[in-house]
């Protein structure tokens, strides 16, 4: 295949999966933007009322940023777990393998369906977050770089939770189990330095942590990682590491053919 | 050139079943080919390695010249496989889904539109371009998996029991079409389980049981080993038992208007027709009264036990 011809080929997987998503637009869009305004109201509004200021911001406007990367990080994952798992369930990832598209453009072209649904959840849920605080921008470069990086990696990360799932339930148990407590623990909702010793250090390890103050800092010009002694670059060259790691492991993985082909 | 190559093709599954015991196996350009088999003979495996499905264990596969192994983007190219199972999304529109599989094809939108349309006129499915998969009967989806295949333009097209299921008004319009793109200059393997199909539109056929190819030559040749051949003929008068005893021709009443012939190879039809016709009965109508390939097919697969 020529260039142009990947091109194609990947544009055409990355229109499918756009088109589903659009397709199941209450699930895509109408219930994050609603569970989005819920946690404004409760945890912003009438609780962090009483909270007063976290990080130099009210805590409305210190919240934003953690619950916009919570989005986008469920909807990347989600998006490609789900569809992934169903296109082997379904066996119409066989339409993808009769043909010659390259497995490198099978999996960006899933990836980047990934990226295209969680980046515009993200869009819907700060102009949700407009009507409750207002939103800063301090470095838009890094915003945007911390935002598609980590929803590169969790795309990856769905991908390869697909690969393996040979049950509806094993699409669910990762999401359940590992990320949303990932997510809840990685600084979405409070300031690490709020927490005891041991679990401050316990949430060093947590890449999440390292993800959602990469995107704070993107907007409100500090997190915890000076503090901590990280600094911002250092937490995106890790998502990259990460995100080559993870690509290099899906993409052997699909040339394997493991689970998709006998 | 070769539409398909096939040399020592082996395919042992996890669990240690020998799918295919190293098949040889080639297909002209152009030729209507037909790959017979009982269940689980191995045909859907050679066709699930040559379109990828399935990765062989050893062995060489080439389409149109190319490997597979070598060079797998420009061999798959020129491929269109319709599939034993419904494999696409149930829950997208006719059209996208034979859309998107031109596009997977590296086409243009418009070149990927045009083929689009066109095909889903041809396999009288434009009127539900706009219905989504699950909706439609299940004869109107094996369309869907015949308007997939060909929507790139393929030069070898691979069908897998296409008409499995599928009621014979349909079943005839499909191979009408099938024949069309054939003498368009398409070369097609054909495995079906309907042997009155393959030998209506196969030149050459393979038949393969157990892993292993039992037969391969032309359907003219196949058909010339066949030592007895039987006909049904309708007749004019009406008969009674023992009225017309001809051990020759093994001549059996089937009913009063309906007699069964047995010719051995050699045997004349137009001796029988004299015969009867001294004895004044014309034959008003006349078929074979099982598929001959049928009996060959059962005589080839008790030879190979």
């Amino acid at each position: 295949m020529s260039n142009l011809e990947k091109l194609r080929s990947l544009f055409t997987i990355l229109r499918k999966e756009m088109v589903r998503f659009f397709r199941i637009y209450i699930q895509t869009f109408i219930s994050p933007a609603i569970v989005i305004t819920l946690y404004f109201i409760i945890f912003g509004n009438l609780i962090g009322s009483r909270i007063g200021q976290m990080g130099g911001f009210n805590y409305v406007q210190f919240m934003a940023p953690g619950l916009i990367l919570m989005s986008v990080i469920t909807n990347s994952y989600g998006n490609v777990v789900s569809s992934f798992f169903n296109a082997k369930f379904t066996k119409s990832i066989e339409e993808l393998l009769v043909t010659p598209i390259p497995n490198h453009i099978i999996l960006t072209g899933w990836v980047a369906g990934g990226v295209a649904r969680g980046l515009l959840v993200g869009v819907v849920v700060t102009a949700i977050s407009l009507f409750f605080t207002e939103i800063i921008i301090e470095n838009i470069a890094l915003t945007v770089l911390a935002v598609v990086l980590t929803s590169i990696l969790f795309s990856l990360l769905g991908f390869l939770n697909a690969f393996f799932a040979e049950t509806f339930d094993h699409i669910s148990i990762v999401p359940n189990f590992v990320l949303t407590p990932l997510i809840y623990l990685g600084g979405v909702f409070y300031s690490i330095h709020l927490l005891p010793e041991f679990w401050k250090n316990i949430s060093l390890v947590n890449p999440l942590m390292y993800m959602i103050n990469a995107f704070r800092h993107g907007m409100l010009g500090t997190s915890d990682l000076e503090t901590l002694g990280f600094s911002v670059n250092f937490a995106i060259f890790m998502m990259i590491v990460f995100i080559t790691i993870i690509y290099s492991v899906a993409l052997w993985l699909l040339n394997s053919g493991r689970g998709i082909r006998s | 050139m070769k539409a398909l190559s096939i040399k020592n093709l082996k395919k042992t599954y996890k669990g240690g079943l020998d799918a295919l015991k190293g098949i040889d196996l080639d297909v002209e350009e152009v030729d209507f080919f037909a790959l017979l088999g009982p269940n689980g003979a191995g045909k859907s495996t050679a066709i699930n390695i040559i379109s990828s499905l399935v990765t062989k264990s050893s062995g060489k596969v080439e389409i149109l010249g190319i490997d597979i192994d070598q060079n797998h983007s420009l061999a798959k190219k020129e491929l269109g496989v319709v599939g034993q199972e419904v494999n696409f999304n149930q829950f997208e529109k006719v059209s996208n889904i034979v859309i998107n599989q031109a596009g997977y094809f590296g086409l243009s939108r418009k070149e990927a539109k045009e083929n689009g349309e066109y095909f889903l006129k041809r396999l009288d499915l434009w009127d539900k371009r706009n219905e989504v998969g699950r909706n439609l009967s299940g004869g109107m989806k094996r369309r869907v998996m015949v308007a997939k295949a060909l929507v790139n333009k393929p030069k070898l097209l691979i069908l897998d029991e296409p008409t499995a299921g599928v009621d014979i008004e349909l079943r005839r319009s499909l191979w009408d079409f099938l024949q069309e793109i054939n003498e368009q200059g398409t070369s097609i393997i054909l495995t079906t389980h309907y042997l009155e199909e393959a030998e209506r539109l196969c030149r050459n056929i393979a038949i393969i049981d157990e892993g292993e190819i039992v037969e391969n030559t032309t359907m003219v040749n196949l058909l010339g080993k066949l030592e007895v051949e039987s006909f049904v003929l309708d007749i004019d008068k009406s008969l009674s038992k023992g009225e017309l005893i001809e051990d020759k021709y093994q001549i059996k009443l089937l009913n009063d208007k309906q007699l069964s012939v047995t010719l051995e190879k050699g045997q004349k039809l137009n001796d029988v027709f004299s015969y009867l016709s001294k004895n004044q009965i014309s034959v008003l109508s006349m078929r074979n009264e099982t598929g001959r390939l049928e009996e060959l097919f059962i005589n080839l697969l008790e030879e190979s036990k």
